[in-house]
């Protein structure tokens, strides 16, 4: 990322740079990490979900956001044919929830005709998990064949509710801030559905059923909770989930299938860290995660300027870790939890 | 007349045949054990009155109405209230949604019945709103038996209900057990505990490899010199 | 009888449908397809190890395929000698920092307990990190300024690419004992998403270390076991012995070039395979299946389970490793950005389920069988996606259907994991249970 050019630091203004240093670590740090952590957060609620119902980690789950998103992004433009918008919002908070019908649709179908014959068997957790990989290859194909493997960038409206120059302007401060429509709208999103999943699981009778069948399956079976019911519901949560995070993914970066398979790592990290099977510790995970990255891979140079004497300023970028190893922030994070509290935060289960 | 019946059951585990036409019998607001040692078929003989192993013959009956063919769960909404011995709550479920969880096949309301779980065991409505993987053995053998009683089964089923817990918390148990037994529900039980199961039994079954070797009330098979020496201990 | 007649049949299959790419297509074309199926039906020997003899997931069989990539650049390709000049010293340093770091991590732990041992080892190694950078960057920097545009790197040690293949087994190895340590004897599924980690890790090295790998700009020319085509044309009696057949210099020295690389690959993969056998059927293969059948049981018995799967992970990364350094010695390139996941993790996989899970033959025949899909899937996408849209009128959704035609590819290899795992569980040619664990066939 490169560093703007800022005004030399003078002694005389020394509030005003220390407003500057907060200004430029919003905007390059808080600002991008809550958003990201926003749809990590999302991302990993749905595996965490999927994980403490059906028993497997769902390798599946990426293709699925890139599924929805795809789906989503066809509503899109035929609203934009249409002449159909919600600006200054974008046009995807209109197609979502078709997105989402739709990607139900999918994993609903996924599990009549695949994971169910396992499910009645009682394979092992890791013949699902291989079954998943095959469901990932048919989802794959399934949103390449609907929208191809290009970038897309499917946000309108108004881009920016915070203009850099509108900042400075308003501020007068050297540095800017922005604030973009799709960042506010992930976070607001991300609130929204996970106090009404965390809503749900907690004081609906199917949310409850849903936790006593992944606390203990027999005794659930015997109380007359019906699985069929539990596991559909799950996976519709699960599809909405997924595609909700897509798509704000896809509005706050930009769409490519190929991302939506790399950012699997982060949202199993994110569950894990948070302990796996905990809706919760998944939506603190995928924050955590998301902070980490962020700031280990930003050059810190541009905001040590403002905060240190000149003399003290280091000469390097002061980063870490360059932006093309950001996966490694959440490989890493991963292997410290396993080694130190394989559990997660939360505690989660292990066996 | 007689609450639940279960009459020559055989069943076993691939082929190989654990129970051999064994009758088992409850009347209403009675409490029927069965003991035995180690081996001697007693949890065959639970599953296969649950239906959670096919039967080679016999059949059960639950207030006269055949249910041979019924599924557990179809079981549980006729009327059969069960406690596994293992695993019988939900653990991250506070105590009060481990309740609701026993009504779930309900559709009116179950407060009442909630009400008088906690009448029965006092200290679950303390602990309402604790996970019940947090409490001690005992209390979480009381959710479990406070579970059951949920869908107001006609039949109460305890496996082993107080394996590994204290003696004291094992006397407030059967104390309990005795206390359901009053309101009118039947309760068939297996028990390692012997002795201080058959004290409380109206019924008593003593299994001997698989097989019905003294049938009699509690009190009879306690004074049986032969029960006493074989299977109590003198 | 039909234990050893079945598999014969589906080999002798294969081996007639290669052959008739060789009389309907072209023999250049048929060893092509061979040279990758062979290096596939090494690969997936490897995953086999894991997977049918441990049950462990490896999700990132690309990472470890890449391992053994860059072996071949760094043993096969000459040194760059101004590059070690220009930023050796430095990069030395960088080194003894990595040391440093060790050793000082390893004394902390040493020292402390609790949580206060978690962080003070985490804040060494941040450190140490830190420390290696300063080294490490104008190392870097130095290298990658020599000469750029064919070389800004170290280059190797310019030893025969030969030499490449086991030390690239030796690197995945490395590699799967680190992860191994930290994901194995926790849930199975971890193990299958830290190695997804790794995966993506080490690709973003090679495909940003530009010092050691040239990064996205490749490294061409690696030096090649097998002479080249050219150098066949000039061989007097290959030339003839084409002749003979009927066929032109060029194509003859082609397929001699192919076949060079077959017999080569043919001899690699004969030898794992050798072992692989043995191992399954000696003292140690018994035991490693008895783990997988039943692992509880096993612990009971007092078997250290997470060790022995630390060896076979180890060792079937290894055998990744190799398949990954003969690869590129192929292509004669090495090409981080050619590492996708689908490619070489879950077609690998996919050779594993379809050929038999547990028997090596099976996996072998696995590789052959996928592989010649996956290449064929792209003519017959094609075909299919022209039949079809002849059938439309030209417009928005005939072009469609044309362009989506190399998307069969995903979508038959899902195709083939899903089937197999419902209705053939046990592959093409299953595992041969021992005689003691095989069920009655009667009741």
């Amino acid at each position: 990322m490169p560093i703007r050019k800022f005004a030399v630091p003078s002694s005389e203004a020394e509030i005003p740079d220390f407003l500057n240093a907060i200004v430029l670590l919003a905007n390059f740090v808080v600002i991008p990490a809550t958003a990201y952590g926003a749809q990590l957060a999302l991302g990993a609620l749905g595996v965490t979900l999927v994980y403490s119902v059906l028993r497997f980690a769902n390798f599946a789950h990426g293709d699925l956001m890139a599924f929805g998103t795809a789906a989503t992004i066809l509503i899109v433009w035929l609203f934009q044919g249409w002449g159909v918008s919600l600006a200054p919002l974008p046009t995807a908070i209109l197609a979502l929830p078709l997105g989402m019908i739709i990607t139900c649709l999918l994993a609903l179908g996924t599990d009549r005709f695949v994971y169910r014959f396992y499910r009645h068997q009682r394979s092992p957790a890791i013949v699902f998990v291989m079954v998943s990989v095959g469901v990932m290859f048919i989802y794959n194909a399934l949103t390449r064949f609907l929208i191809g493997v290009d970038d897309r960038r499917f946000e309108d409206g108004e881009r920016f509710i915070v203009t850099v120059i509108g900042f400075r302007e308003a501020t007068g401060l050297d540095q800017g801030l922005a604030l973009r429509t799709s960042q506010v709208l992930t976070v607001i999103v991300m609130v929204l559905v996970t106090t009404a999943v965390f809503w749900f699981l907690r004081s609906t009778r199917t949310g409850k059923s849903m936790r006593a069948y992944s606390d203990n399956e027999d005794l659930a079976l015997l109380s007359g909770i019906n699985p069929d019911r539990v596991v559909l519901v799950t996976w519709m949560l699960a599809a909405s989930l997924a595609t909700i995070a897509g798509v704000l993914y896809g509005l706050d970066k930009s769409f490519r299938p190929f991302t939506y398979f790399q950012i699997l790592l982060p949202i199993f990290a994110a569950a894990i860290v948070g302990g796996i099977g905990q809706p919760f510790g998944a939506v603190a995970g995928g924050f955590i995660i998301a902070f980490s990255e962020v700031a280990l891979t930003y050059a810190w140079r541009g905001f040590l300027t403002h905060i240190l004497p000149p003399d003290l300023i280091p000469a390097g970028l002061v980063q870490i870790l360059s932006v093309e190893y950001k996966f490694a922030v959440s490989f890493l994070i991963l292997v410290i939890v396993l080694l130190v509290r394989p559990t997660g935060i939360i505690r989660g289960r292990v066996f | 007349m007689n609450m639940l019946v279960a009459e020559n059951l055989t069943a076993g585990y691939g082929g190989v045949d654990i129970l051999h036409s064994c009758s088992f019998a409850v009347g209403a607001g009675e409490i029927a054990v069965i003991v035995g040692p180690n081996g001697a078929g007693k949890s065959t003989a639970m599953k296969a009155i649950l239906g959670m192993l096919p039967l080679r013959t016999g059949r059960v009956t639950l207030e006269g109405a055949d249910i041979t063919g019924l599924s557990p769960q179809a079981r549980v909404a006729a009327g059969m209230g069960f406690v596994p011995q293992n695993d019988n709550v939900f653990p991250t479920l506070t105590v009060e949604e481990n309740l609701e969880m026993g009504a779930f096949i309900r559709r009116d309301c179950y407060q009442d019945t909630m009400e008088s779980v906690y009448a029965l065991f006092p200290v679950l409505r303390e602990k309402r709103r604790q996970p019940a993987g947090e409490l001690s053995g005992g209390q979480r053998q009381q959710v479990a038996v406070g579970r059951a009683l949920m869908t107001q089964p006609k039949v109460l089923i305890l496996d082993e209900p107080t394996a590994g817990v204290s003696p004291i918390v094992m006397d407030e148990l059967f104390d309990r057990i005795i206390d359901i037994a009053r309101s009118g529900l039947s309760i068939l039980m297996v028990e390692q505990n012997a002795r201080q199961a058959l004290a409380i039994a109206d019924r008593g079954y003593v299994l001997v490899q698989g097989r019905n070797r003294f049938t009699a009330s509690g009190e009879t098979l306690l004074a049986d010199p032969e029960v006493r020496r074989s299977f109590l201990g003198g | 009888m039909s234990r050893i007649a079945r598999p014969l049949a589906l080999y002798a299959v294969m081996a007639s449908l290669i052959v008739a790419v060789g009389f309907i297509q072209s023999w250049t074309v048929a060893l092509s397809i061979t040279n990758l199926a062979l290096i596939s039906a090494i690969m997936t020997l490897g995953v086999n190890i894991q997977w049918g003899y441990g049950g462990l997931f490896n999700a990132g069989i690309v990472g470890f395929a890449a391992l053994g990539g860059v072996a071949a650049v760094l043993v096969a390709m000459p040194p760059v000698t101004d590059s070690w000049i220009a930023g050796g010293t430095n990069l030395g340093l960088a080194g003894l920092a990595i040391l440093g770091t060790i050793g000082a991590a390893v004394f902390v732990r040493g020292r402390t307990h609790g949580r206060r041992r978690t962080w003070a080892t985490l804040f060494t190694i941040l450190a140490g990190y830190i420390v290696m950078r300063i080294f490490l960057d104008p190392a870097s920097d130095a290298i990658e300024a020599i000469n750029p545009s064919i070389q800004g790197y170290l280059g190797g040690l310019g030893l025969p690419v030969l030499v490449a293949w086991p030390v690239g087994g030796l690197f995945a190895a490395g590699a799967a004992y680190l992860v191994g340590k930290v994901a194995l004897g926790l849930r199975a599924d971890y193990l299958a998403i830290a190695t997804l980690g790794i995966a993506e890790i080490i690709l973003a090295i090679l495909k940003n270390e530009n010092w050691l790998t040239r990064g996205v700009k490749n490294v061409t020319g690696i030096p090649r076991p097998i002479p080249s085509e050219r150098t066949f044309q000039t061989i007097g009696w290959v030339s003839e012995l084409g002749h003979s057949f009927g066929l032109s210099p060029a194509m003859t020295a082609a397929i001699a070039n192919r076949l060079g690389y077959a017999l080569l690959f043919l001899l690699v993969l004969g030898t794992i395979l050798w072992l692989a056998e043995r191992a399954l059927n000696s003292p140690w293969g018994r035991m490693m299946r008895a783990i997988r059948d039943n692992q509880d049981a096993a612990e009971a018995m007092g078997k250290d389970v997470t060790r022995r799967h630390l060896q076979v992970f180890v060792l079937g990364s290894a055998v990744v490793g190799i398949a990954g350094a003969m690869l590129v010695t192929l292509d004669g390139q090495f090409t981080p950005t050619a590492y996708t996941p689908l490619r070489y993790t879950f077609v690998i996989w996919v050779m594993v389920i379809l050929g038999g899970s547990g028997n090596n033959w099976g996996a072998v025949l696995g590789g052959f069988v996928v592989w010649y899909t996956w290449v064929m899937a792209e003519p017959i996408g094609n075909h299919l996606a022209a039949a079809l849209a002849d059938l439309l009128p030209a417009g928005w959704l005939r072009s469609h259907i044309l362009d989506s035609a190399p998307h069969l590819r995903p979508f038959l290899m899902g195709m083939i994991l899903l089937l197999c795992l419902r209705f053939a569980p046990r592959g093409l040619i299953p595992e041969r249970r021992a005689p003691s664990t095989r069920k009655p066939e009667v009741n």
